[in-house]
């Protein structure tokens, strides 16, 4: 198009990827102004900027050696940072502690997923490590246990029950695994993607206990902990919930949760900012992960100050604090408006059923596709939601990422649908995916 | 020699990445591991275990029963059971284990809780920590370029676009960066392989610093750093096992990345002495020496070269690139050329010569055969902009399947960080004669630059003076390797101390 091919669309929309800046959505003023502050200091003269960005740009350069961002930091991470970060875990955990040593930033939170899956994948032949990851599931885990050769133990979420997860499911997948590898992972994605479902306070106490008395090591990826927008759903972190659960749990329970600045109300996801906070690891095992992530030097410094701001955010009292809130509020309830109107418009076309999006930034509907359609997929050599996103593509310029790249039940199909274009493209798109499945079920029909 | 012969890297020599595979993961280097940093030779022999503990014959003599799988019960003092933990050193990743790396290792740790000392008030012989042990040029006061901040100070923040102390070139370059970024913001994620107008200027300047040989962006990764980059290749190019592991070769002295790297993915390392004696220069002769030994043991498939030297300094001559590109296409050896260091070059009648450029100067016997991998970075140079991790590599021949599966492996990290892939875009494409911050950003560059020179003659010189220390010239880098002779008493008792 580009090149001024004329198709039966003006143009591609890229409702694929968890990316929201690609989408149009605005970048958090005081983080920015914070940024630029760091990245080029002569800016600290300059009236323009607040008084509450300066102090804190330069808390974050008083930080880096020579004060520049482009000093390399401790393997680590910058340690200021890590304590702020262990504050904010405090405060969002009812003051739970956090002790800043059992916090790494990285780049980004897939960087600390595979790191972790790179301690834990040990042993041969059946007892080669098992990682339970759900279906469906964000595709770093597969490709991090392929590229690991350690074994995938698939466990479903319950598309029934607004994709929940159940202990007798995960009992079902361990089990089962146990014949072909030795078990020793159980990740969780809350909120979930693709799926946006929050989970409830019940069931993570559930997966805590059937992470206790079956010997696993917990790996809990909350990147969209902001990202709640049902009613009646709320995010616990694993970690509080942990520790909620007494002496018994959180001093034996080992755990990983992971943190990011590419979703929530930040969006940034071009600068590769996140943090994991490991539980009750090991230490001579402590001392290998920091022996570890000491060979890649440091995570991108930038994406370190984001992180900060993130953690740290204007208060009550600061000059920046109310357009902050301003925007973060707009942010999220765009968000949470986007998730309704999408299960909404989803829901009223047959053959398509959507599961309300709880959290996230996803939709991933369920579609009915005729027999014939699956054929024609089947005889084409392709997944037949894969051959239904490629057609929609085609015809629509609607990019979505088919179900089978993320798992499902076997004969189901489903898309991922991201909410984030601004709601009246959302509203567009939503309608053109409604016209569009109707005639698709005609035209295989 | 034929140009249709098949590649090194092809998708058959190449580890696929399939998800969902069960894992048919062996563990590679059955033979013993040679290699310099000192892993332990380990048991690779055991067969796989079964859940039984009962099997005659498995000896499994030293292992605790966490490693055969069953949780070690543990008593403890309350009399409560308590069972020992899931990540035990036992249980962890073996491979990790080997890993070392010198650069932030037991010296810099301790290094560190000096400073704290110190900071805590406690009484030393010194007065500050200088940290001498990393290449760090900010930490260590270099000042950044003013041009390059400005410009990401306009990225991080559009709204400076209409600030008036800002001169227009990094406007403009602030501009051009955002218009290739989603949603004109730097928070978006990029391509995977890099923002592609930064890769288009990447291919550009390198065919400016070869004199005009082509080159291809589609060729060109943005990486998170060069080392980044370097353990991508590294990882693509690993397979085989027991004698038919892929090895290494890597120069002694080395930066430590590679060692680690390599122990961390089960390959072998194959060390090439560098000549201490003639300017710490390459020998072929030791090249096929350090070969056609590790020939025995491994499938030796990749060679290793940092030039400008790591820790060595030694910037190579063009004849000696040319022997090692010789050497490679004959041996059919994956060459890596690590250049981060191609602005550092002090010493009087050295020049860099980029591996590209020689091969492509050598002609089409060498040019359209030997597979290349250069890498370069934001890091060093006169930038010494370590924080951001901002890199490319440059692939030569590549084998396009391979290339596909390279490109597939890099989306699973979906993209470098934007402002170091900014960054790199100003690297490449500095300010021009002419425009507005041309002279102050060359009088920054040039004095970063002379500054280095005239520090790597001063270390030259006063080590030099020292008896017991012999310091080679340090041509280029940003290090001095010096030998020091260490009295036979200080050998014994470190050896007493390590025990």
């Amino acid at each position: 198009m580009g090149k001024g091919v004329k198709k039966p669309f003006t143009e591609v929309i890229k409702a694929n990827i968890g990316d929201a800046h690609a989408m149009g959505q605005r970048p958090i003023t005081f983080f920015r102004q914070v940024l630029a502050l760091c990245s080029y200091p002569e800016l600290l003269e300059d009236n323009k900027f607040p008084e509450d960005a300066k102090k804190r740009a330069r808390r974050i350069l008083d930080a880096c050696g020579g004060h520049s961002i482009g000093a390399y930091s401790a393997s680590q991470g910058i340690e200021c940072i890590r304590q702020d970060v262990a504050c904010y875990i405090e405060r969002r955990d009812g003051g739970i502690p956090s002790n800043p040593d059992n916090i790494y930033l990285s780049t980004g939170a897939s960087d600390a997923i595979v790191t972790i899956l790179k301690l834990l994948v040990c042993g041969e032949g059946r007892d080669r490590t098992g990682v339970m990851i759900s279906i469906p599931q964000y595709p770093l885990y597969s490709a991090a246990l392929a590229d690991l050769g350690a074994v995938q133990i698939s466990y479903y979420l319950d598309e029934d029950n607004c994709w929940s997860l159940n202990s007798a499911e995960l009992g079902r997948a361990l089990n089962e695994a146990k014949q072909r590898c030795k078990p020793r992972v159980l990740c969780i994605i809350n909120p979930g993607n693709p799926t946006g479902q929050v989970q409830s306070r019940q069931c993570i106490e559930d997966v805590i206990r059937f992470a206790k008395e079956e010997h696993l090591f917990l790996m809990a990826d909350e990147v969209y902990q902001d990202n709640v927008y049902a009613e009646g759903c709320k995010f616990h972190s694993f970690k509080k919930v942990l520790f909620e659960m007494g002496p018994e749990y959180s001093s034996t329970v080992e755990m990983a949760s992971f943190h990011s600045t590419s979703k929530c109300y930040m969006g940034e996801c071009g600068f590769r900012g996140g943090y994991m906070e490991v539980i009750n690891m090991d230490p001579e095992v402590k001392a290998q992960l920091t022996k570890l992530v000491s060979v890649r030097l440091c995570p991108p410094v930038p994406g370190q100050a984001l992180l900060d701001l993130v953690v740290n955010p204007p208060q009550p009292n600061e000059p920046s604090y109310t357009s902050f809130m301003k925007e973060r509020t707009a942010v999220l309830a765009a968000l949470a408006e986007k998730a309704r109107l999408t299960e909404e418009i989803f829901n009223t076309v047959p053959g398509i059923t959507c599961n309300p999006v709880q959290g996230a930034m996803y939709t991933f509907p369920r579609i009915t596709l005729p027999q014939k359609a699956i054929d024609k997929a089947k005889a084409d050599g392709v997944v037949p939601d894969m051959f239904y996103c490629m057609k929609l593509l085609e015809e629509e310029g609607i990019c979505l990422v088919p179900g089978s790249g993320f798992g499902q039940r076997e004969g189901t199909f489903h898309f991922r649908m991201t909410i984030l274009p601004p709601t009246e493209k959302l509203k567009v798109v939503l309608q053109k995916i409604r016209d569009f499945h109707s005639r698709f079920t005609s035209e295989f029909s | 020699m034929s140009a249709t012969r098949v590649q090194l890297l092809s998708p058959r020599t190449l580890p696929l990445l399939s998800p969902g595979r069960v894992a048919l993961f062996l563990q590679g280097g059955g033979g013993p591991h040679r290699g310099g940093v000192g892993p332990r030779f380990r048991s690779l022999t055991s067969p796989p275990l079964s859940c039984s503990s009962s099997s005659p014959g498995r000896a499994l003599s030293g292992l605790s029963t966490t490693r055969r799988g069953l949780p070690k019960e543990k008593m403890s003092e309350n009399g409560m059971m308590s069972r020992a933990k899931v990540l035990t050193i036992d249980t962890m990743n073996p491979t990790v284990k080997k890993v070392e790396y010198a650069v932030r290792g037991p010296i810099v740790q301790r290094a560190v809780e000096l400073e704290r000392e110190l900071s805590e008030g406690m009484k030393k012989p010194f007065a500050e920590v200088i940290k001498a042990n990393i290449g760090d040029a900010h930490a260590m006061g270099q000042q950044p370029i003013t041009f390059f901040r400005q410009v990401l100070a306009l990225c991080s923040y559009p709204e400076l676009l209409s600030d008036s102390t800002f001169p227009e070139d990094a406007k403009s370059r602030a501009c051009r960066i955002l218009n290739s970024c989603g949603g004109n913001s730097m928070g978006a994620y990029s391509a995977s392989q890099g923002i592609e107008s930064v890769r288009q200027d990447v291919a550009r300047y390198i065919e400016r610093r070869d004199g005009g040989v082509p080159c291809d962006p589609d060729n060109i990764y943005l990486t998170t750093g060069a080392s980044d980059g370097i353990v991508t290749m590294l990882k693509l190019l690993v397979c085989g096992e027991g004698a038919m592991r892929a090895g290494v070769m890597i120069s002694i002295p080395q930066y430590p990345l590679y060692s680690a790297a390599l122990a961390e993915l089960s390959a072998v390392q194959i060390n090439y002495y560098l000549n201490e004696e003639k300017c710490w220069s390459l020998d072929i002769s030791e090249l096929q020496r350090a070969l056609d030994e590790a020939r025995l043991y491994c499938n030796p498939r990749a060679l290793c070269i940092i030039n400008p030297g790591n820790p060595t300094g030694q910037v190579q001559s063009r004849e000696c690139i040319e022997d090692v590109i010789r050497f490679a296409a004959k041996e059919r050896l994956f060459l890596m050329a690590d250049e981060v260091y191609q602005d550092n070059v002090y010493a009087e009648g050295c020049q860099f010569h980029s591996f590209k450029k020689v091969l492509f100067e050598m002609g089409p016997e060498y040019s359209e055969t030997v597979e290349l991998a250069s890498f370069h970075s934001t890091s060093k140079c006169y930038m010494g902009e370590c924080g951001f991790r901002g890199g490319y590599m440059e692939i030569i021949n590549m084998d396009d399947d391979v290339k596909a599966q390279l490109t597939k492996l890099l989306s699973v990290r979906l993209c470098p960080p934007v402002p170091g892939q900014a960054l790199m875009d100003l690297v490449v494409n500095p300010p021009q004669p002419g425009e507005p911050s041309y002279e102050h950003f060359i009088k920054e560059r040039t004095a970063t630059l002379s500054a280095l020179a005239e520090k790597a003659k001063l270390t030259e010189q006063v080590l030099s003076t020292v008896e017991g220390i012999r310091c080679n010239p340090v041509q280029g880098a940003m290090y001095s390797f010096p030998c020091i002779t260490i009295p036979e008493r200080a050998i014994q008792e470190a050896k007493l101390t390590a025990q």
